[in-house]
């Protein structure tokens, strides 16, 4: 009888745990395990494609809350289509379009509350539009004037919000999403010192393009590690620029990296918004159960838009494939349906909300437009928190330029003229 | 990277084109006739190429060339380069040897860092097994998600494995300011890759200088950076018959004399070269001054040399660079000019860099924030006493 057949023995050769993998099992059989042994991770839906709620456990939204959105997703697309055209026209130098995703950004806003913090990348007007973030707002950082926050150094679409918690979008791609755990740890330990604070979540907008940047990997693996109550949401629009997500990566989709990293992972219709609210207003539960956790979320959709007013997508994929996308299925029309189905719409209802915000937009964008610039004295702040010696001569020094020389500068266009350079 | 930014060329699409974030506004810098016509006019064969087609040239021969080469980078392939300077290589190479990559920066530079340094097998002739790798970043604002793999795997693997293992890489994109794309996108990295031991740097200037370095770091067997601009991509110099050559290729760490001169010599480098050649025919109509302009064209290694030789000449010296003034390139021009040639200077070397702030997105701030020809000639102006 040797050693291993004692039964002492034996238990304990069988209940070895190697610490890196504590529940796994022993087994004799040699096989890789390959993503093709399991099923695609499915995709919730909760409203079909005709607009009827499928799914009994959802509790429809107030009728007003639902046509408030339906709004808000109308005046994402409406102002794309008003500043697509008008960056083409040079009245600004860049815009981007979120065609095909306005759902997912919308229904996963509605979701969240106020004092939550957002991070996100660049095609989320939509979740600016559900906080509060108004078409002023948007104009002011589009044109750089006065009343732009980010005082007009930003290119456009980098919009941001203070009194919206809504962190300033930054152009390096995918540097939001580990900053997204960072803030959410800060919240969770904010808390555990004042449990008067009210419990919060950080909610993380990338696309799946900037999935594959290093970020994202670290990102994940230190949320779960950390506990930290964030959001991830994935938008999966198929392309990354022109990189369709065929050449992006090999897996099942972005999702399956989530339980990859021990995070509770859904997969959802980016179309059906109901769906995009139903499994963020869920996440959002989770993220703050036991102390917190991630979570993510991967909205499914298809970007109709090009991938900004540098890219003319038609160059990389068939103007047909587009179209069948439009007519096939998105987000309004689904939404529309479903509003339709409850007498809360009509054409009449539709054509007068189109026409009211499309004036609403031409307005904001021609006051923004003729607004004032910031002030001269914007140049010299923001480096240092007080001037130094040095800048408040440069801003003495161009000061006695302008007042030497009125002829020569119009400085009429700036808050305040010259006199904004008097310390 | 953001990949938000897409050069503007992009907006035009497919056919060859100029690089503009704000068309409607900007009139684009075109280098001035002046420039333009410099020796080469009266010879013969000589060709005018934009630097973007020089870079496509350079590219495509070195894949004809060597079976080795191969192209790796974000949107390189179907795109044709985001910049446009691989047109045509997918369709001539096959998607075997220049290769779309996922967006991922560290993941492909490091990707191609492991195949250059694959490359070596012991027992088969180096030369023909090592893979020659040449690696696009969109720009190198963005290859800071992939800095560790240049500085601490390309740069130190040969020194560190014993000399066994060398690193055939060439790092190419566009480096440095463009126009509208604000503070994370304008950044200029000559001083951070120029001071890492274990690379070699180059700053083309002219469709020459792009074509013969761009040659030589391909076939160089060391990691090389390529810092190109992207604001030259679209002038038009002139090409010399031998450079037209698939032979042509420049020697690192020799720097060209553009303009002789005699009363003042200016070192720079990449677009600052076309500016300064400006500013000194103006100073010649407007005083009568010889400016010596000097085009580093590497700055690792950097040619001391030519630097200390023409400062014996002109006995002044001004650096001309556009990135930040601290630990900048100027600093090391002039650090060394103390070092090598402090006798023969009749006045204290000065430099002209990027201002030291976050690039502005206003475009006339931009414009500020940057050397320009009327600021190197008022300073030449003021250094000189004129």
């Amino acid at each position: 009888m040797d050693l291993l057949t004692l039964p002492e023995a034996r238990s304990s050769w069988e209940s070895v745990t190697f610490p890196g993998a504590v529940n796994s099992k022993f087994t004799s059989a040699l096989t890789f395990e390959h993503p093709s042994t399991y099923p695609a991770i499915p995709t919730y839906r909760c409203t079909s494609p005709d607009g009827h709620i499928i799914d009994a456990s959802v509790t429809p939204p107030p009728d007003a809350l639902a046509l408030s959105m339906y709004e808000n997703m109308l005046s994402v697309s409406i102002m794309d289509i008003i500043m697509f055209d008008a960056q083409r026209q040079g009245r600004l130098s860049f815009y981007m379009t979120s065609q095909g995703e306005e759902g997912t950004c919308v229904g996963s806003a509605s979701a969240l509350e106020k004092e939550d913090v957002v991070f996100s990348q660049y095609r989320e007007a939509g979740v600016f539009v559900q906080r509060g973030f108004t078409l002023e707002n948007f104009m002011s950082q589009l044109f750089a004037n006065r009343k732009d926050v980010g005082r007009g150094r930003n290119m456009p679409v980098h919009y941001g919000s203070r009194e919206l918690n809504i962190h300033t979008i930054s152009s390096p791609l995918a540097t939001q999403i580990p900053q997204a755990a960072g803030a959410a740890y800060a919240l969770k330990m904010q808390r555990l010192q004042n449990p008067e604070l009210p419990p919060r979540v950080v909610a993380c907008y990338f696309g799946e393009g900037a999935a594959s940047e290093g970020d994202f990997h670290a990102a994940l693996n230190i949320a779960a590690t950390r506990s930290c109550p964030v959001i991830f949401i994935c938008r999966n629009n198929g392309y990354a620029i022109s990189t369709p997500t065929l050449e992006q990566y090999r897996g099942d989709g972005i999702a399956s990296r989530g339980t990859g990293y021990g995070i509770d992972t859904i997969r959802v219709d980016g179309n059906d918004i109901w769906a995009v609210r139903e499994a963020t207003l869920k996440a959002r539960a989770l993220a703050l159960k036991d102390g917190g956790r991630p979570v993510l979320i991967e909205a499914m959709s298809y970007r109709i838009s090009h991938h900004s007013t540098s890219d003319d997508s038609f160059a990389y994929r068939a103007r047909v494939e587009v179209e069948d996308w439009k007519r096939r299925d998105n987000p309004i029309t689904r939404l529309r349906k479903y509003l339709e189905n409850k007498n809360l719409w009509n054409d009449e209802k539709e054509a007068a909300a189109r026409s009211r915000i499309r004036k609403e937009v031409l307005k904001a964008f021609g006051e923004a437009e003729k607004e004032l610039k910031p002030p001269l004295r914007a140049m010299f702040e923001d480096v240092y928190e007080e001037m130094t010696p040095e800048i408040r001569g440069q801003m003495a020094e161009l000061k006695e330029i302008l007042d030497a020389y009125p002829a020569e500068y119009d400085v009429g266009e700036f808050e305040g003229g010259k006199e904004s350079l008097v310390k | 990277m953001s990949r938000l930014l897409r050069p503007a060329s992009r907006f035009v699409s497919s056919s060859a084109v100029r690089p503009v974030a704000r068309s409607a506004f900007q009139s684009f810098p075109r280098i001035p006739a002046i420039v333009q016509s410099r020796a080469y006019a009266k010879e013969s064969g000589v060709k005018d190429y934009t630097v973007r087609e020089a870079l496509n040239e350079a590219l495509s021969e070195e894949l004809e060339l060597n079976p080795k080469v191969f192209v790796l980078g974000e949107e390189v392939a179907q795109y044709n380069g985001a910049y446009k300077v691989t047109k045509g290589l997918l369709d001539r190479f096959g998607d075997k040897r220049v290769i779309d990559s996922p967006i991922t920066e560290s993941g492909f530079c490091g990707l191609t860092v492991g195949a250059a340094l694959a490359g070596l097998h012991p027992v088969c002739d180096k030369q023909w097994l090592r893979q020659e790798m040449q690696c696009e970043f969109m720009t190198f604002n963005f290859a800071m998600q992939a800095i560790d793999q240049i500085v601490n795997s390309a740069a130190k693997t040969h020194y560190m494995s014993g000399g066994i293992q060398p690193c055939n890489i060439t790092f190419r994109g566009p480096n440095g300011f463009a126009s509208g794309v604000a503070a994370q996108h304008s950044q200029d990295y000559s001083a951070w890759y120029g001071s890492i031991p274990g690379l070699k740097v180059v700053t083309p200037w002219s469709a020459e200088d792009a074509k013969g370095l761009l040659k030589a770091a391909i076939r160089d067997p060391n990691p090389v950076c390529v810092l190109e601009n992207e604001l030259l991509y679209g002038q038009t110099f002139p090409m010399s018959e031998a450079a037209q050559k698939d032979d042509f290729v420049i020697p690192f760490g020799k720097a060209k004399v553009e303009r002789e001169g005699k009363d003042l010599t200016i070192i720079t480098l990449s677009r600052c070269v076309g500016q300064s050649l400006v500013a000194a025919e103006a100073l010649k109509k407007k005083y009568g001054v010889e400016v010596e302009v000097i085009n580093l064209r590497s700055i690792k290694p950097l040619d001391v040399e030519a630097i200390v030789k023409s400062v014996k000449k002109t006995h002044r010296l001004l650096a001309v660079e556009s990135g930040f003034p601290a630990f900048g390139v100027g600093s090391e021009i002039l650090a060394l000019t103390m070092e090598y040639a402090f006798d023969y200077l009749d006045a204290p070397a000065q430099r002209i860099t990027g201002a030291e702030v976050p690039t502005p997105y206003a475009q006339k701030l931009e414009d500020m924030a940057f050397p320009n020809e009327s600021l190197i000639e008022n300073y030449v102006a003021k250094m000189l006493r004129l």
